[in-house]
């Protein structure tokens, strides 16, 4: 692989806080290497503005490794920017060339306020998980491990559900700001597991009420999510919320749903 | 102040049973007015705060990320070990104990390791009952692979990703436990000091990352999930975020540091590009199973990899252990590459890198395959073909990584990798119930120093974070609390609050007002290289005197030049960084401080002076056997205390893997 | 979960728009099968006998009061999720990701299904209102073929009408397969059925119906 160097113009979305409007500010970044990942730009960015006495530019960010789910930037109209199956941070320089211009935003959803620049809020996903996100088992109440055989097909199935980062990515790329994706995927991993099977139903509705609360957007079914998803989590497990859910509708029983 | 352990009397295997049947307790009513604040949401803390919150205690955990899913946990990619012996290969707690004891090149303290693997088992079950999505085999149970360092399958994995199917797990514990009200989760906040009321641990500073504001919080007891130092180093495979900030300041209010010099360095990762690098990616061990670890056998040789034909390659793995061959431990491999690279042979535009070659295991493979299929007049291209999809089957995520991070195929020329600071066995001393120096303070997970020794064994970690936070902390504390029912909830207008929060909001100040021209990424990288020049890998008495004097000299000109852009009272992440740097530089110095006092070499600490002839660790057991504890004394003083570590079971040998 | 929870969260309504959107691709099988009688050239005869049952049979008669419920419904829960949907994102994206990421018809249900009401208000005051005016006033069916005939003499009328089955179809394309996922049918397996399906309906229905008003306009038929 050939390195090269390039300069680029930034486009970043400034935001001083919740509060304030934000605007776009426009950087010029001089010598990128192809070699630096999208977040180690901007690290050569903040410390060029911190060395010209300017504010530099709040970005969320932790692992670096493409597994915390924290870095969360919309690059030039795509969430986590244009490599499939990629977060920000394992997003690398080499896919620009010299003299492009690249627009940054904040991921954009009235239940993401934006705390600062690209940084947004995302606690709301955190209360959908308390609504019901778990399995109701205490410290010390389980059973052997090997107590309970799972078909193999449906640990790797609940297994490739429960790869969901809580990015946010499916919010941000969703015209409508929908967390569907995110909401079946947790539903999805529990209810396949015999383990989670027992709360399903109160489950699927507590959860689809505090996404409601939250004010997120309804799925249409669009897909945009799926396309941007670091960790590729099918549509298939909005299909499974809607059965889960249409099962907790007919039944009599579930009336510990809040 | 003498250590006192707290190890319980009786055999190893009663031990821990004993002390939970006599330990004592706190009945539901009174644990309802008892406060614990949770430092850090990793699996030490989330699994404690879950753990406590269902025990009926008001608990509130505080982390620096915006949600407690983030925690650096997440990205321990491996395994988990238990003495499950499912796999009926003659595992067992003892032996479990004994890798560990013995991976740990015999500096862990036996009774805490031995409770280790005895939970270990029962971590699993929890886990499964949780619903986290272990690998399984057709018939529906649990799947085991082996690791580093055992002889035994004992690994429980989520593919790649143990580490997050785990934090997960335990995350969603605790957001139950919120959602019933027995846990308040406060994210972006920061832990900057430790409250003390007579002489006990009773709260914290902590500072909301979002606004700025500095809040006090009261809790009969603290508990610090917080975490590795790694990033002392800066360059590590740690979160960007990991920090020794709250340890330190636990340290400072009198918590001793054990074994500070103790850092784990991890063979295999991707090597450095350059100067812009923020940090370092791990790639799995596993890796080491099929692949060759080579380089040129002549120095400075620039020819591009497959150009360098069959005989001027030196596997030097195979040449110097050919007993292990490309799988001795972590410690073994590293200082390997390192001595090769020293020498003159690295690789790579910057010389600092190995070649992890996957080419003979693409043929082998291949061969294997053609044989299956019935191929019997197959070309060399279609040997090839089929072993690339064999390898793209085993190793295709680790594979799509290293391309996404380096733009070069690995199934076409060779990896190049190269060692990385990945764990710091050291830490805050604790005691057998993880308490620290200072009564009402505990240490959970890799912010403690109890369980690896000098060295810890993959899959382990994530082991020692859940079993503090699952299975041991609820009865550990619950007999400190015992004694704590008839204490009120102090006010925090109390004035040792007062107090602290003005310390921590004059120390934030003088950091705003130093106005200089630094930047603190900058500082850190200053930092990161003192360290893993001269406490890294390989340490030597010269070299770790001129690191405490670098540092020394850094600090001075840290709190006389940093520049920290924007305002207190609002989101900063430079600040933040500042406060954090301010400490790892602290930290760098008794770490230094430490290895300069270890005259040996042992697990993760080599010192150059201390080495066999052939090159291989050399401890000093009759001058070495002791965690060293140290007390903070003030600025550049600390002071050394001894716990001796009695083996009354394993007996210390050498390790070999030639 | 009670009645109110079931239909008023966001599921809910989804579930909603999938059940009387499927009611309503029926009403289009029924409605296309009746009116492609006009291809048997046959002066309209077979074709006025079928409009005549449809126009007087009971159980029909009772059905069409339930699809106009059922197309109130479609059109009222859909416009208001449009807007709802929309208020979830308060400022803009500067640059979107277009059709890099989804299809421009699946983004634009609101748009399509909003073309279609336009489409149905003439076309129902064109030919229904008046037909079940005369008939409620006593003065029995009108000639409903020759009021096509006559109706599609117009470039303009034929023109209008096209643009409304292009609309129908790229709603179909997206409505069908979104009808299935919402009641979570849609599953790996049933995908690839799924799409075929309805993608062909998508087509064959309003070309089929787009060739009425062009068959008239042509003379293919008289």
């Amino acid at each position: 692989m050939e390195h090269y160097t390039m300069n680029l113009t930034l486009k970043v979305w400034k935001q001083k806080n919740k509060n304030e409007k934000g605007r776009f500010e426009t950087y010029q970044v001089k010598n990128v290497s192809s070699e630096m990942s999208f977040l180690e730009m901007f690290d050569v960015l903040n410390e060029q503005l911190i060395a010209e006495g300017k504010e530099p530019i709040a970005f969320d960010h932790d692992c670096r490794e493409g597994i915390c789910g924290m870095c969360s930037m919309y690059i030039n109209g795509r969430a986590h920017g244009p490599w499939h199956h990629t977060t920000t941070c394992q997003l690398h320089m080499r896919e620009y060339k010299d003299g492009d211009t690249i627009v940054v935003e904040p991921w954009r959803a009235s239940a993401f306020p934006v705390i600062k620049d690209l940084v947004v809020d995302r606690q709301s996903f955190d209360r959908i998980i308390q609504a019901g996100g778990y399995v109701s088992v205490n410290t010390g109440n389980a059973v052997d491990a090997n107590a309970l055989p799972i078909e193999k097909h449906m640990a790797d199935e609940a297994f490739a559900s429960a790869a969901c980062i809580g990015c946010g990515a499916c919010v941000a790329a969703c015209p409508n700001a929908s967390a569907m994706l995110f909401v079946s995927a947790k539903v999805s991993h529990l209810a396949m597991l015999p383990q989670g099977s027992p709360e399903r139903k109160e489950r699927v509705t507590n959860m689809i009420n505090q996404m409601d609360k939250e004010g997120f957007g309804s799925c249409t079914n669009i897909g945009a999510c799926e396309a941007e998803c670091p960790k590729g989590i099918s549509l298939e497990n909005i299909a499974r919320l809607n059965r889960e859910y249409i099962g907790a509708m007919f039944d009599g029983g579930s009336q510990n749903a809040k | 102040m003498a250590l006192n352990s707290k190890i319980p009397a009786g055999s190893l295997e009663e031990k821990w049973e004993k002390y939970k049947s006599t330990c004592k307790l706190v009945n539901p009513a009174n644990k309802r007015q008892l406060e614990v604040i949770i430092i850090g949401t990793g699996l030490a803390g989330a699994s404690a705060a879950a753990s406590l919150g269902e025990l009926g205690y008001k608990v509130k955990t505080f982390c620096f990320q915006d949600s407690p899913r983030r925690a650096h946990s997440i990205a321990a990619q491996g395994g988990i070990n238990a003495a499950k012996n499912y796999q009926n290969d003659g595992d067992s707690t003892y032996r479990l104990f004994y890798d560990t004891v013995k991976g740990g090149d015999y500096r862990a303290r036996e009774a805490n390791v031995y409770r280790l693997a005895s939970v270990s088992a029962n971590i699993i079950d929890q886990c499964v009952a949780q619903g986290v999505p272990f690998a399984r085999e057709y018939g529906g149970l649990l799947s085991n692979r082996s690791f580093g360092g055992t002889q035994v399958q004992r690994t429980f994995y989520a593919a790649g990703q143990t580490g997050q199917q785990l934090l997960i797990g335990a995350y969603q514990a605790l957001e139950r436990q919120v959602a019933l009200g027995n846990v308040t989760q406060y994210s972006r906040h920061e832990m900057l000091d430790v409250v003390m009321i007579d002489g006990k641990a009773r709260g914290v500073i902590v500072r909301n990352l979002v606004t700025g504001e500095l809040e006090r919080h009261f809790g009969h007891a603290v508990l610090l999930c917080s975490g590795g130092y790694g990033n002392v180093f800066y360059l590590s495979t740690n979160a960007m975020g990991s920090n020794v900030t709250a340890a330190w300041k636990a340290h400072k209010k009198g918590a001793y540091f054990g074994n500070p010099c103790y850092t784990q360095i991890h063979p295999t990762c991707i090597p450095v590009s350059g100067d812009h690098q923020s940090k370092l990616t791990l790639m799995s061990e596993s890796l080491r199973n099929d692949g060759r670890i080579w380089v040129p056998k002549a120095k400075g040789d620039n020819r591009k990899p497959n150009d360098i034909p069959e005989e001027e390659r030196d596997y030097y793995l195979e040449r110097r252990y050919p007993a292990f061959g490309n799988l001795v431990p972590r410690d073994v491999a590293s200082r390997a590459a390192k001595e090769r690279c020293d020498a003159g042979y690295g690789v790579g535009a910057s010389k600092q890198a190995v070649y992890l070659d996957y080419a003979s295991a693409i043929q082998r493979y291949g061969k294997i395959e053609v044989n299956k299929q019935g191929l019997s007049n197959a070309d060399a291209d279609t040997i090839t073909k089929l072993g690339k999809e064999v390898v793209k089957e085993k190793y295709g995520n680790l594979f799509e990584m290293y391309e996404k991070i380096t733009g070069e195929n690995p199934y076409e020329v060779p990896m190049r990798i190269y060692p990385a600071v990945h764990y710091t066995m050291g830490g805050l001393w604790v005691d057998y119930e993880l308490q620290t120096t200072v009564p009402g303070l505990y240490a959970l997970g890799e912010a403690n120093f109890s369980d690896h020794g000098a060295n810890r064994l993959g899959a382990s970690a994530l082991m020692q974070g859940l079993a503090d936070g699952y299975f041991v902390i609820p009865y550990t504390l619950g007999n400190y609390l015992a004694d704590d029912i008839r204490t009120k909830s102090i006010p925090t207008d109390h004035p040792a609050f007062v107090e602290a929060e003005k310390a921590v909001s004059d120390r934030i100040n003088q950091l705003m007002n130093i106005k200089g021209t630094e930047s603190v990424e900058s500082f850190h990288k200053r930092l990161g290289k003192i360290m893993w020049d001269k406490c890294g890998m390989a340490r030597n008495e010269k070299g770790l005197k001129e690191a405490i004097a670098e540092i020394q000299a850094l600090r001075k000109e840290f709190w006389s030049n940093v520049r920290i852009p924007g305002d207190v009272n609002e989101y900063n992440p430079e600040l933040d960084k500042a406060n954090r740097v301010a400490d790892f530089i602290e930290l760098g110095e008794l770490m230094c401080i430490d290895a300069l006092n270890r005259n040996e070499s042992c697990g993760g600490h080599f010192r150059e002076e201390f080495q066999t002839e052939d090159g291989e660790a050399l401890r000093q057991d009759d001058k070495y056997m002791y965690v060293a504890a140290w007390e903070y004394k003030g600025e550049s003083n600390f002071e050394l205390h001894k716990e001796d570590l009695n083996y009354e079971v394993v007996h210390p040998s050498a390790r070999s893997y030639k | 979960m009670s009645w109110k929870n079931a239909f008023s969260s966001s599921v809910g309504k989804k579930i909603q728009m999938a059940l009387t959107g499927l009611f309503l691709v029926l009403f289009l099988v029924v409605h296309c099968y009746v009116n492609a009688m006009i291809f048997w050239d046959d002066n309209g005869a077979k074709f006025t006998e079928a409009a005549h049952f449809m126009g007087t049979n009971v159980v029909i008669r009772i059905t069409e009061i339930g699809l106009f419920a059922f197309l109130i419904l479609h059109i009222v829960q859909g416009l208001k999720l449009w807007a709802q949907n929309r208020s979830r994102r308060n400022t803009r994206y500067a640059v979107s990701a277009g059709n890099a990421t989804s299809k421009w018809y699946s983004r634009s249900m609101g748009i399509l299904g909003t073309l279609i009401l336009l489409f149905l208000i003439l076309h129902i005051s064109a030919f229904w209102a008046p037909n079940r005016a005369s008939q409620t006033m006593g003065n029995g069916e009108l000639d409903l073929y020759a009021m096509m005939r006559d109706a599609f003499q117009s470039l303009f009328v034929v023109v209008i009408y096209v643009l409304g089955c292009i609309s129908l179809a790229w709603h179909l394309v997206h409505g069908f397969y979104s009808a299935f996922q919402t009641l979570g049918l849609a599953m790996n397996k049933y995908k690839g059925i799924i799409n075929v399906v309805g993608v062909a309906f998508s087509i064959i229905v309003p070309l089929i119906f787009a060739l009425m008003p062009i068959a008239f306009y042509l003379h293919w038929i008289e």
